[in-house]
């Protein structure tokens, strides 16, 4: 492909100048503004910002489901848009909040729908895959023919990342997936997250406004403002991550770090906006 | 209050104000010397039931024939037309000032010319049963297929599933509750249909419904016979609610289990 041949290292993920305006009727809103983000390849990039920054809307430019005004994104060089062929999309999935899972299928039945979307659930080692990652997220087989309707708001979770991690994704893009979740199981799915992505080698673009998450997790946290990327901060913990970080003092400093340039982008973009007002 | 009692409340309360009600019109007709044409006190009318329970059975039978098979029908069709509507918005646009006219149009009008041209008949009774009861289906299923979660459309987009994927798997199921929901006001409907159709067939001998021999229990001013049927017409109507809120949820199970909760 022509990207690659190119001499800068390149992103998986690829946004330049997106910009994208929300129209109804008269009233309109511009609610992502020439952004500029870069995803390597294997890390872990939280977006963080404040509701109503455009952060899960720009996961849905990146996954395909919102086309944007102007700018483009790219997924390994090719463009990413509503009509992108399948092959591109199949290198994406999405674990969406609240879980989603079909509420008439078991948890089996959950996990292999995008597979059986595809038409590849009888193709080669998809069921085992399947099988195996029931096993990872937690599930013993005597759940696996359960309704999600018996299941806690954790294992309903589970099961969401394991179906979106069923169809072997090279980038995942999960929206605020843990936060109606209490802070034990929070840091608890933080870390099998943590497992798949180093066991799977997926890239994961993951949206969320709660500050230890974005930093536990992540390789970069991108925090988000009124629909730009404001600045980008190399988490300075080392992987794998260990549950005990949480409660060390660099943990709580670097906290500190995030939470002010968090303040600070709001505080200057609101200057900027009335400068130009 | 302990379950138990708490059904006792739910059971014997409407029991006992049923008693209630029939002891005041009990002591109404007797203080007033009410004619029996007029009112007929309510032993009366339990005597005409006892009575008459051979030919009003028979009858009920049959008039449950005609409006189940007129419900089954508007599920049926009624489901077929929603999932069209669903597909095109050109068809729904199309159709919809016609499906709210089977809504609007009063059946009492409209069963006579539907008797000229189909007949004193059991078909007749099923249309008209179903041109009545088919209104909630439509309007139900329709807004169910349309108004699927949007997260889960995202989920069937992004692996890039075809139209009739996202109606087999997602859609239909989404609305199968509707489905239930719309049968459950199609149920007293159709019951209704299937009677007033059966007041215009009369009494011509080849069909007899409840609503056949309550004409013909009007026309000899027998009141208490009359209201012995329309007790059977009621007791009609709740029998075909209940048959569809079983169905509804043995079907529905899957959709609304709670038991064994499973917590981390």
């Amino acid at each position: 492909m022509n990207s690659d041949l190119q001499n800068e290292p390149k992103g998986l993920i690829e946004c330049q100048g997106v910009s994208l305006t929300f129209r109804n009727g008269k009233a309109s809103q511009q609610v992502l503004r020439e952004l500029e983000l870069k995803v390597t390849e294997g890390h872990i990039v939280t977006l963080l910002g404040p509701s109503g920054c455009g952060k899960s809307t720009l996961l849905r430019v990146i996954a395909g489901l919102i086309d944007c005004d102007s700018g483009n994104v790219t997924i390994r060089g090719s463009a990413v848009s509503k009509k992108m062929p399948m092959q591109v999309r199949h290198e994406i999935s999405f674990v969406f909040q609240e879980s989603a899972l079909l509420p008439w299928r078991t948890v089996w039945q959950n996990v292999v729908l995008p597979l059986e979307i595809r038409g590849q659930l009888h193709e080669g080692n998809c069921r085992s895959r399947c099988e195996e990652l029931l096993e990872i997220v937690g599930f013993a087989k005597s759940d696996w023919n359960k309704l999600p309707s018996q299941l806690s708001g954790g294992m309903k979770m589970r099961a969401s990342i394991a179906r979106a991690m069923s169809t072997s994704p090279k980038v995942l893009l999960l929206d605020e997936p843990f936060a109606a979740l209490d802070d034990i199981l929070r840091s608890k799915l933080n870390d099998l997250l943590l497992a798949i992505s180093a066991q799977r080698q997926c890239t994961m673009l993951f949206v969320t406004h709660n500050i230890a998450e974005a930093i536990y997790l992540s390789h970069e946290i991108a925090i988000m403002s009124r629909g730009v990327i404001a600045e980008i901060l190399d988490v300075p913990f080392r992987f794998p991550r260990d549950a005990k970080l949480r409660s060390s003092s660099d943990f709580a400093a670097y906290y500190g770090i995030v939470a002010e340039g968090l303040i600070a982008s709001a505080l200057t973009r609101q200057v900027t906006e009335k400068g130009i007002a | 209050m302990k379950p138990f009692s708490r059904q006792l409340v739910t059971i014997a309360s409407p029991f006992l104000l049923f008693v209630l009600v029939a002891i005041v019109w009990h002591m109404v007709v007797q203080i007033f010397s009410v004619p029996k044409i007029i009112l007929p006190s309510p032993i009366a009318v339990l005597q005409a039931l006892w009575e008459e329970k051979w030919i009003l059975l028979g009858a009920s039978w049959i008039t449950l024939k005609a409006a189940a098979v007129g419900l089954v029908c508007s599920a049926i069709f009624g489901s077929l037309i929603a999932v069209l509507f669903s597909q095109s918005s050109l068809l729904r646009v199309a159709l919809y000032p016609y499906v709210i006219f089977l809504q609007t149009v009063p059946i009492v009008a409209i069963a006579p010319l539907l008797i000229i041209w189909s007949g004193n008949n059991f078909r007749t009774i099923v249309l008209v049963a179903v041109i009545i009861s088919i209104f909630p289906v439509i309007s139900n299923v329709t807004s169910g297929l349309l108004s699927i979660n949007e997260n889960l459309r995202d989920l069937f987009r992004m692996q890039g599933a075809t139209r009739w994927q996202m109606l087999i798997k997602l859609r239909i199921p989404s609305a199968l509750s509707q489905l239930i929901l719309g049968l459950r006001v199609s149920s007293g409907l159709s019951v209704i249909g299937a009677i007033v159709a059966e007041f215009f067939v009369g009494n011509s001998g080849e069909y007899d419904g409840l609503g056949t021999i309550m004409t013909a229990r009007q026309a000899l001013l027998r009141t208490p016979e009359l209201m012995a049927a329309l007790i059977a017409c009621t007791l009609l109507g709740i029998a075909l609610f209940t048959l569809v809120n079983l169905l509804g949820a043995t079907v529905l199970r899957r959709w609304t289990k709670t038991d064994g909760f499973e917590s981390e």
